[in-house]
């Protein structure tokens, strides 16, 4: 199904493989705004792909198209090799697109295992009765889960709070406890937006050794969304640049680094 | 033992299980509300229309009799059957899924992140319509529904206790059929919010709407979920109640009964809503038995607890079980 023709190999030797999902002339508008302005681009299976951009550039909505939260009033995304209708963002979760938010969306009064083990709603598939009276397939498949959330807890060096209330930890960590929700998803795309927003610097070396030890692992394909350029460019294989809704880069980190409508964007050129 | 203990101890039962009714109710309010922040003014109502549907179904009652006779100038009233209790009981879940489907397909899913007050506005909105849609349905008149519960005063506890203190307590049957039925269906609820797929997904919902999504879960199902489940609990409360008093509009006026128990209880906990329910029915049994019939002239039931409930509120707004109410600067 994958177009798994033009893979590519990265500079410490990982192997790319096809397209995943791949972003066709998408333009989002909100009333007369335009927030996205024909983008496209390509994220392939096992590269952590990320978006970058100044404040206000976009990313967030590109994200948001991604995981279905908008739809885009122009455009396509062909995901696996085939066209996406216009589908809700539960579907979207269900095709095997999980995602975290940038403000943090966990569920506050479960604890942390309680929040992973939701990442495993799209796996559970016995029935009603089965599992309330859990015998059967439903004490295997939930036996299954378990262990699938607990290595991810285990992963992530969460196991101390498992069953602390999420509503009790401190930033850092919960950012952690949302990664590991949408891991625990098994997800065919993993999407972070701003995986590393307000944390300070050895918050954020603890969340790009995660990042990179997950797609490592468990070869997860990773999309990121990230406006701090230093972090960015040591985490991913392959980098869109976006400013004021339109795309000025996409290339290697090195490619975009010496890209002069990227330089001007981010030091700041008059838009006229 | 002194008759005035005997005789507090025998209010005090009966305020048990007065509570548990007060509680089945209050149920109804706390499953929606803690999955969609909806207040639910149409609960009482609910309770009614399902209490009335039953009825209906059971004495083969032709739907909108009334409307069609006065339209097409026939006679009819009666298919001529009766519907043995538990299949009509079964057929009336059948009836409330489908009012859940209906209350989420043309108000709410119009109506998603709207202001409470709005939403609370489209409940007494919907509360009245399903009122007058009950009567064009099945009548106004006043329905004895008689699905086969005991009543009347349980012999075994008479005897036991006039044995046992020289004073027969009076319990009435009904009463304790309604607690072993409330006791079952608030396990039941445990268990699905506990172990099922459905059950995590409804509480995901309830903590944070965009979470869920992003883990897979349809808010729209989730939502006709619970107004069902609310529409089955209003079901069972509609039968106990209407056993206990007939079927009548006052039923729907129960839903008044269950603001004082939700503020004692607090909006968001199961367990709040049964413990508050008991703390009502008792409160308000031995405090009319204790202070009221004799000092204050009686009648005090009607206004005790929300006595109560304004206590609560001065100085336990959240209520004994709610979600701590915390304001960040």
């Amino acid at each position: 199904m994958l177009d798994q023709a033009e893979g590519y190999v990265t500079q410490d030797g990982r192997k790319i493989g096809g397209v995943v999902m791949e972003m066709r002339n998408i333009t989002l508008r909100f009333g007369g705004v335009e927030a996205i302005k024909d983008i496209s681009f390509d994220i392939r299976e096992g590269e952590i792909r990320a978006i970058i951009g100044p404040n206000g550039a976009g990313k967030s909505s590109m994200l948001n198209v991604i995981s279905g939260f908008y739809i885009p009033q122009v455009g396509e995304v062909w995901y696996k090799g085939a066209k996406r209708p216009a589908l809700k963002p539960y579907q979207v979760a269900r095709q095997g697109i999980a995602r975290t938010f940038q403000n943090i969306a966990l569920f506050e009064g479960m604890t942390v295992l309680d929040n992973v083990m939701t990442g495993r709603l799209t796996h559970m598939k016995t029935g009603l009765w089965r599992q309330a009276i859990w015998r059967g397939a439903a004490e295997t498949e939930e036996t299954a889960n378990r262990e699938v959330a607990e290595r991810i807890i285990d992963f992530l060096e969460i196991q101390s709070i498992r069953k602390t209330p999420v509503a009790r930890l401190p930033y850092g960590l919960k950012k952690r406890v949302e990664l590991a929700r949408a891991l625990a998803a098994e997800p065919s795309l993993l999407l972070l937006d701003e995986p590393m927003a307000g944390m300070n610097v050895e918050e954020k070396e603890d969340m790009s050794r995660f990042i990179l030890d997950v797609n490592d692992e468990f070869g997860t394909t990773i999309a990121l969304i990230e406006h701090d350029m230093g972090v960015v460019m040591d985490l991913s294989d392959r980098v869109v640049v976006m400013d004021y809704g339109k795309k000025i880069g996409d290339g290697t980190p090195e490619e975009v680094r010496n890209n002069q409508d990227v330089i001007d964007a981010y030091l700041g050129v008059s838009h006229d | 033992m002194p008759e005035q203990l005997l005789w507090s101890a025998e209010v005090f039962l009966n305020g048990l299980m007065a509570g548990v009714l007060y509680a089945l109710v209050a149920l109804g309010f706390v499953l929606i509300y803690k999955a969609s922040g909806i207040f639910n003014f149409a609960q009482g109502v609910m309770a009614l229309f399902a209490a009335m549907t039953l009825y209906g179904i059971m004495n083969g009652l032709v739907p909108f009799a009334h409307l069609i006779n006065a339209v097409f100038g026939t006679e009819i009233h009666y298919f001529g059957w009766n519907v043995p209790a538990l299949a009509a009981i079964l057929l009336t879940v059948g009836v409330m899924i489908g009012f859940s489907y209906l209350v989420q397909r043309f108000i709410f899913r119009y109506l998603v992140g709207q202001e409470p007050i709005i939403l609370f506005m489209a409940t007494i909105g919907l509360a009245y319509f399903l009122e007058g849609v009950g009567d064009l349905m099945w009548g106004s008149d006043i329905k004895t529904l008689e699905v086969g519960l005991p009543q009347g005063i349980n012999e075994t506890i008479d005897q036991v206790t006039f044995d046992a203190f020289g004073y027969g307590f009076f319990i009435d049957n009904l009463d304790i059929v309604a607690s072993c039925v409330a006791a079952v269906l608030v396990m039941a609820l445990v268990i699905f919010a506990q172990y099922t797929k459905q059950g995590r997904a409804m509480r995901a919902v309830a903590d944070d709407h965009q979470a869920a999504l992003s883990v897979g879960v349809s808010l729209n199902f989730i939502w006709i979920l619970v107004w069902s489940l609310a529409g089955f609990v209003a079901l069972v409360a509609g039968i106990m109640w209407g056993a206990k008093s007939g079927v009548q509009f006052s039923l729907s006026l129960i839903a008044l009964k269950a603001l004082p128990v939700l503020m004692l209880g607090g909006f968001t906990s199961i367990p709040g809503a049964i413990v508050g329910g008991l703390i009502i029915g008792v409160g308000e049994k031995l405090f009319e038995f204790l202070i009221g019939q004799p000092y204050l002239g009686g009648a005090t039931e009607n206004w005790f607890a929300y006595m109560l409930a304004l206590i609560f509120l001065l100085f336990r707004p959240q209520g004994l079980f709610g979600e701590k109410i915390i304001e960040r600067v």
